[in-house]
């Protein structure tokens, strides 16, 4: 008992915790926005790869690190805009089209991929974003090294948080996002194109989704490995849930589960003897299945999610 | 400007007009990768076309990498005709294996006859039962399938790493994570000698005919397409919708643990925990390309086969990532939806009208 305590007072573990969630906040942020529009975004798991895949390529070629952090959002909105083209002005199904984005960034990420580097046996390392340290703040006790050690990736993220639950809050632009996801039809009658707000909607959230990716391989890491997403991308799509699409819970969400996360590999040290491995890299699935279970009862889903609209049609 | 308008219920001609329609776009816009990777287009193809047909062996292999993919696109369609977005055949298709290797290997002592039904059996409750929870969620409590079985896909192949690490790996395997072999008794047959196609072959098309006469000629399959169609208005009408959708998740989860079975009990002999190169996930596109019929399935898989056995064996001659089959199936997968647009509408190119007939 007295050595959880201890682990939960000590900076390290909230450092970790928030390392640990900053790609999630990314994930849940790009989902959220998208599903507020009304689009379920299932490519999110393929747009997390090429947003990694991407992102490493860009600075292993010689951009540099903001240059390949661009690039990543770039593949991820370019997913994001095949994605919206399927499911915005052709109607088709969310859920087929995001797992066809989803096949089709996967494969097409580690086609480049091998393409590119077709025998190497250990992937090749770029000089990924380090730790911000800054002046004054990073000295504070115990804030200093959870919140300002990290590398400018989270505070992105962090950013991102905020700006999101402005724009969708406080612009019009995000009471318009809003209600094609509520009422697209009353949208259509101020004059607005419900075509043109969702399908910009999916690809700033997907190009959002994407930077989730490159903070794997620019910061988490520094190399691109096979099957590195690991779920995460669906991880974010019930963490969205249990969110109720909203910025501030989200990211309320997304800390949890890096502090859950934190702390089993922490618990993992002390127990891993008894317990197999497995046991606890299983905890983040199961973990996010019993978040869908905690919330669904007052789920309040955006109601025209998964609604496909047709102009001229009620 | 382009408008679309509803059509009346596609003919079967035109449904698989579609299908061949997306499986050649998606063959043509893989020549773009090809181009990228420094490949002679019809040189490629050509060695695909030689790597799943070009030899007897050529062909069994194709139709042995067929046969988990026509149940795992059983299992797709099923579920996907009811609208219960079952993604996770890969791991019932695991759970299978799983349950099949706990009664193939020596546990039980019994004659062939007896020993392979059990197993098959076996993986099949493994599998429906991995999916009955899911359904359960979506039924009772209103928990999105989608996310809950794709997260099930990653926890179950952890449980079998863990399985094949600990109480199930076979202690003559020095130390790798694999299972004992399964018994001769519970194997299924080959069905050639010296090829490595074998019964699960003949299990997966009688599957496809049972799946098409259950949704054709019977009281349950004309349920499931009625839930599929507007579960509320099956819910008016008196339809058991509740019901429905746990028989349809029973029989999902079912076919991709047999595809389970086949895998481990007809091909591989033991079970690792790289059993499935994804065959769940391409049954999704499978199903699809199918057009949601339990024929059609046998046909696609067909073809989806083809694609990887051709792009192994292309990749092998020419250095070529075998990556590109798997982008070949996802641009399938995305062909297909697209393509499937004409089915449902008619596409009209509409011209604005002239200056002059607009001052009339």
């Amino acid at each position: 008992m007295i050595e959880i305590i201890e682990i939960l007072l000590s900076a390290n573990f909230w450092a970790a915790a928030l390392r640990i969630a900053t790609p999630l906040i990314f994930g849940v942020i790009g989902a959220l926005i998208c599903e507020r529009a009304g689009v379920l975004n299932l490519g999110i798991e393929g747009i997390f790869t090429a947003g990694a895949m991407a992102g490493w390529m860009a600075v292993w070629l010689g951009a540099g690190l903001w240059g390949g952090v661009l690039v990543a959002a770039g593949a991820g909105a370019l997913f994001g805009l095949i994605h919206a083209i399927l499911t915005v002005p052709l109607g088709l199904s969310q859920h087929v089209s995001g797992i066809g984005v989803t096949l089709f960034a996967t494969s097409l990420s580690y086609f480049i991929y091998r393409t590119a580097l077709p025998d190497v046996s250990s992937p090749p390392r770029i000089d990924a974003f380090q730790p911000l340290d800054i002046p004054v703040l990073s000295e504070l006790p115990f804030i200093g090294p959870a919140l300002f050690q990290q590398t400018p990736l989270t505070f992105l993220a962090l950013f991102l948080v905020l700006a999101t639950a402005y724009v969708l809050y406080r612009t019009p632009l995000g009471l318009a996002i809003q209600a094609v996801g509520d009422n697209p039809a009353a949208v259509e009658s101020q004059g607005l194109s419900v075509y043109a707000i969702r399908m910009g909607t999916v690809v700033a959230g997907s190009a959002i989704m994407a930077l989730g990716g490159a903070f794997l391989t620019m910061s988490a890491f520094d190399a691109f490995f096979f099957g590195m997403v690991n779920g995460r991308g669906w991880i974010c799509i019930a963490l969205t849930v249990f969110a109720s699409w909203r910025p501030g819970k989200a990211l309320v969400g997304a800390l949890l589960f890096g502090a859950f996360d934190a702390f089993q590999v922490r618990l993992q040290t002390e127990v891993g003897s008894f317990i197999p491995g497995q046991v606890f890299l299983m905890m983040p699935y199961i973990l996010s299945i019993a978040a869908l279970i905690v919330v669904a009862r007052r789920a309040d889903y955006p109601r025209a999610l998964l609604v496909p609209y047709f102009r001229g049609q009620r | 400007m382009i408008r679309f308008e509803p059509r009346p219920p596609a003919s079967v001609s035109r449904m698989l007009g579609v299908s061949l329609a997306a499986a050649l776009a998606a063959l043509v816009l893989a020549a773009i990768p090809m181009l990228f990777a420094g490949l002679s287009v019809f040189e490629a193809y050509g060695l695909m076309v030689k790597g799943a047909f070009g030899s007897l062996f050529a062909f069994t292999e194709m139709l042995t990498r067929a046969t988990p993919l026509i149940l795992t696109g059983l299992a797709a369609a099923v579920a996907f005709r009811a609208k219960l977005w079952n993604i996770g055949a890969e791991g019932q298709l695991y759970v299978g294996a799983l349950a099949a290797v706990a009664v193939g290997t020596g546990a039980i002592a019994a004659p062939a006859f007896v020993l392979i039904p059990l197993v098959v059996i076996a993986g099949a409750l493994a599998g429906g039962l991995l999916m009955l929870g899911p359904t359960l969620l979506k039924t009772r409590l209103g928990v999105d399938e989608v996310v809950t079985t794709l997260l099930l896909n990653f926890i179950v192949l952890l449980f079998v790493q863990m399985m094949l690490e600990g109480p199930m790996q076979d202690p003559m395997g020095m130390g790798w994570p694999q299972s004992e072999p399964i018994v001769d008794e519970a194997a299924l047959p080959k069905l050639l000698d010296r090829m490595r196609i074998h019964w699960g072959l003949v299990l997966a098309l009688a599957a496809s005919l049972g799946v098409y006469f259950l949704l054709k000629r019977t009281v349950w399959g004309f349920e499931i397409r009625a839930v599929g169609e507007n579960a509320a208005a099956a819910r008016h009408a008196g339809i058991p919708v509740t019901a429905t959708f746990m028989r349809v998740g029973l029989l999902s989860g079912a076919l991709a643990g047999i595809a389970g079975v086949g895998e481990v009990a007809g091909l591989k002999g033991y079970l690792t925990a790289d059993l499935s190169p994804g065959f769940g996930y391409s049954g999704i596109v499978v199903a699809m390309l199918a057009g949601l019929s339990p024929i059609g399935v046998v046909f696609a898989a067909l073809f989806i086969a083809s694609i990887f056995v051709g792009a192994d064996s292309m990749s092998r001659a020419t250095g070529v990532s075998n990556y590109l089959a798997d982008l070949i199936v996802a641009m399938a997968l995305l062909c297909v939806l697209v393509s499937g647009l004409f089915l449902r509408f008619k596409v009209k190119f509409i011209t604005a009208p002239s200056a002059r007939e607009a001052g009339q």
